[in-house]
Formats: structure tokens, sequence, C-alpha cells
């Protein structure tokens, strides 16, 4: 097996659990919060900034999301989500563009 | 951390750890590493498993070029932690404290062979943008990078951007540079398993 298939293979057994995983937010909520899309208004803020500009998180934005009546662990789930789901753009984004470069549709059987 | 779970909801045989590991190192558990003790099961075993296989795992990058990368994203994404964490590590594995300052500096003028210059644009660009293209590729292509390593680079990437979110979300607390220098120590000698 390529190395690389190692660390891919590795990504997506994290992108995965936290999808699919046992927890205490429901898998649309986690969906919504890893594609930052469709996330309801209380928790906009917070998972907006997680994906776009995570230094600018406040306390704020946790009280807030808070007192929509989500707990502490499905909230922990949600960021989890969404900064996955913005890292896992991101290196999808990558890859496809290093295989229109490349000319192979799929880099990870180039070697 | 901002969730109180993440600072008093462990499990007693992991709080029990993080008293050891505090009386043997007289520093407490950097954030960071307490995070992936927090219900492993949904995020930190396989945060570990994949970031150790970046950082670690074989690759044409050295450690210390990868630890640079780590970094220069983290430096992108002003992710204060992340930037002290892997500055402090970067120039330990390097021997060169100065050569990763440079780099967060100013990239285009830092000691750096053109390879891993051009790989740095990209990944700062993908970090800053969300998005690259065929042309950004070229270019880190032309520059002596094989392909293997640029899917290599953009792995450190994904694992940055995940640990720079949360650290900045969930209000990691800065350490002192002295205890940066000892968390710099463990990632070199043990990785992020």
């Amino acid at each position: 097996m390529p190395v690389e298939d190692k660390k891919r293979a590795a990504h997506q057994v994290l992108v995965e659990r936290v999808l699919t995983g046992a927890g205490k937010a429901s898998p649309e909520q986690r969906a919504r919060a890893f594609s930052n899309a469709g996330v309801p208004a209380p928790l906009q803020a917070l998972i907006g900034k997680v994906a776009t500009s995570p230094a600018q998180v406040t306390d704020a934005d946790f009280a807030a999301a808070k007192a929509s009546g989500l707990s502490e662990d499905q909230l922990f789930e949600l960021v989890v989500s969404a900064a996955v789901g913005q890292a896992t753009r991101m290196y999808d984004a990558g890859l496809a563009a290093l295989a229109e470069a490349t000319g192979d549709e799929r880099p990870d059987n180039a070697t | 951390m901002r969730l109180e779970i993440l600072n008093s909801g462990y499990r007693p045989g992991t709080k029990l750890l993080f008293a050891i590991i505090r009386m043997f190192s007289g520093r407490p558990l950097p954030d960071a590493a307490r995070l992936v003790f927090y219900r492993p099961g949904f995020y930190g075993a396989a945060a570990k498993k994949f970031t150790h296989e970046a950082m670690r795992g074989p690759s044409a990058w050295s450690v210390a070029d990868r630890e640079l990368m780590a970094a220069f994203v983290s430096n992108v994404n002003e992710s204060a932690f992340c930037v002290g964490a892997h500055t402090a590590t970067a120039g330990q594995a390097y021997q060169d404290r100065a050569k990763v300052q440079a780099v967060l500096a100013d990239l285009e003028s830092a000691p750096v062979e053109d390879g891993l210059r051009a790989t740095l644009r990209m990944l700062g660009k993908l970090t800053r943008e969300g998005k690259v293209g065929a042309k950004d590729m070229r270019d880190v292509l032309s520059a002596g990078v094989s392909p293997q390593q640029i899917e290599d680079a953009l792995a450190v990437c994904a694992a940055f951007n995940t640990t720079g979110r949360l650290a900045d979300a969930f209000g990691f607390q800065l350490l002192s540079p002295e205890d940066f220098d000892a968390g710099a120590r463990y990632l070199l000698k043990r990785g992020y398993k």
C-alpha cells in the first residue's frame, strides 16, 4: 500500500468517527456543522467562526449556543465537526488541484 | 478551556494520569494534550493517529520541515497556541530557531530551499482562501517538489487546520516559552501518539 494511502486512510477514519460515531449531537446536526451550512441561528456565529475565522471565537459565542439548549457535550462534538469539516474541504481541494496538475484523476494511484 | 467538560469532565483514570504527569514533569499537561483525552472515541484517538501519520509517518520531508509547515499554517490562522508549540518544535528539530522565525516573518526572503518555500506558499494560500488551483500545484512541482511530497504537505496542512481551529475555539491556555520548549522536546521524542 502506498505511503500516502495511510495518511488519507487515517484522515478518513477521523471524518467517519466525527460524522457517524456514537455522540450526543445527531448525525444531522454534526453534518451541518461539518459543512458549515444550514446551521441554526443560535449556533451559526460559533460554527461559522470555527470554519472561517477561529481566532475570533469568543465566550459569548459559546454562551449563545448554550442558551439555545445545547449541552457541553453536544457543543464539543459540533465544534470538532466544524473544524474537521473545514480542514477536510481544504485537504480535498488541494488533492483535486494536484490531480489536475499531474493529469491524474486519483493521485493516490500515481505511484 | 471554554467548555467546563474539557477542564474537569475527564474520567477518574484520566484525571489520575494528568496528576501523575504533572508530578513527574513539574508541569501541567498542555490543553492540546488534554483535549485528545476527552471522549477519545469521538475525536482524540483518530485525531492522534492521523496527526502522527502526517507528522512522523514516512515522508521525503524531514520532521523539521513538517513542524515548520505546522507553524506556518498556524501563523496564517493566527492560532497563537499552535504557533508557539510548533515554532518551538521546528526550531529544536532544525537546531535553528532563527530560520523558523525568518520563515514566519517573511517567507520570500527566508533562508529555505525553493521547493520548501513554494510548498509553504501554496499551503498559505490554501489555508487563507480555502482553495488552490492546478496552477498553484504546477508552481510547486516546477520548484522540484514531487507529487508525493505535495500530498504529504497537504496532510500536515489538514492536521493543523483542524488542531488550530480547536485550539482557538476551545481557548487553549498559552504556555511560557520554557513550557513550549518542554512540549517540543516531548513531541520530537514521542510524536503525537
